[in-house]
């Protein structure tokens, strides 16, 4: 399932709202996470799951092809985990 | 940050209700739970993938004891977040596309 097959459900079951709308909204739901992670907030979606930050240290790597030692400075990326009711929703077992 | 929180935001930034606002969070999420309780990849362009991956029955250690169990096999979801997210949280997204293109 992409975005396009995503906004396409979720305008079907909305009533009063195009597609174009839907689009909309549904872009602006995706970048509201993107925001608060961006800003160091986290976001705990009851079951769903939770998105969080998680910081990863400087560390020696190496160029493969060169085989030259090269410092990858550390970064920030996104994490997400998930809940206990997606969990079991997505191993076949029965939620609640 | 909550769904709730979400649903505000969307309140704040378009006319929609709040009733209107938490119902299309709900919508969007129940679509996505759909998806991957099928099994299916979903992938949201300049978000990332959640991808159900199948695992293998393994060994595992109770870390208390030391005993030795079976982990039966499952599917999990993980979230593979897209470059754009990466380098948003990096606070760097337009100075990497630049180098990329170089």
């Amino acid at each position: 399932m992409t975005k396009t097959d995503l906004i396409e459900k979720v305008s079907l079951k909305t009533a009063g709202l195009t597609k174009k709308q839907t689009e909309i909204i549904v872009n602006m739901l995706f970048d509201s996470i993107k925001e608060a992670l961006a800003s160091g907030d986290k976001i705990e979606i009851r079951g769903f799951g939770s998105f969080r930050i998680r910081s990863r240290r400087n560390r020696e790597g190496r160029n493969p092809k060169t085989g030259e030692s090269v410092v990858v400075p550390q970064k920030r990326v996104p994490f997400f985990k998930a809940g206990k009711d997606l969990k079991e929703l997505v191993d076949g077992k029965t939620v609640g | 940050m909550k769904k709730v929180d979400i649903a505000n935001e969307l309140y704040e930034k378009i006319g929609i209700s709040k009733k209107e606002a938490l119902d299309i969070v709900e919508l969007v999420l129940g679509t996505l739970k759909e998806s991957l309780k099928n099994g299916e990849t979903v992938k949201i362009a300049g978000f990332g993938n959640f991808v159900v991956r199948k695992k293998r029955e393994r060994k595992g250690r109770n870390p208390k004891t030391g005993e030795e169990i079976g982990i039966s096999p499952r599917q999990v979801v993980t979230f593979r977040p897209s470059h754009i997210f990466k380098q948003y949280v990096n606070g760097q997204d337009s100075e990497v596309r630049s180098q990329k293109s170089k």
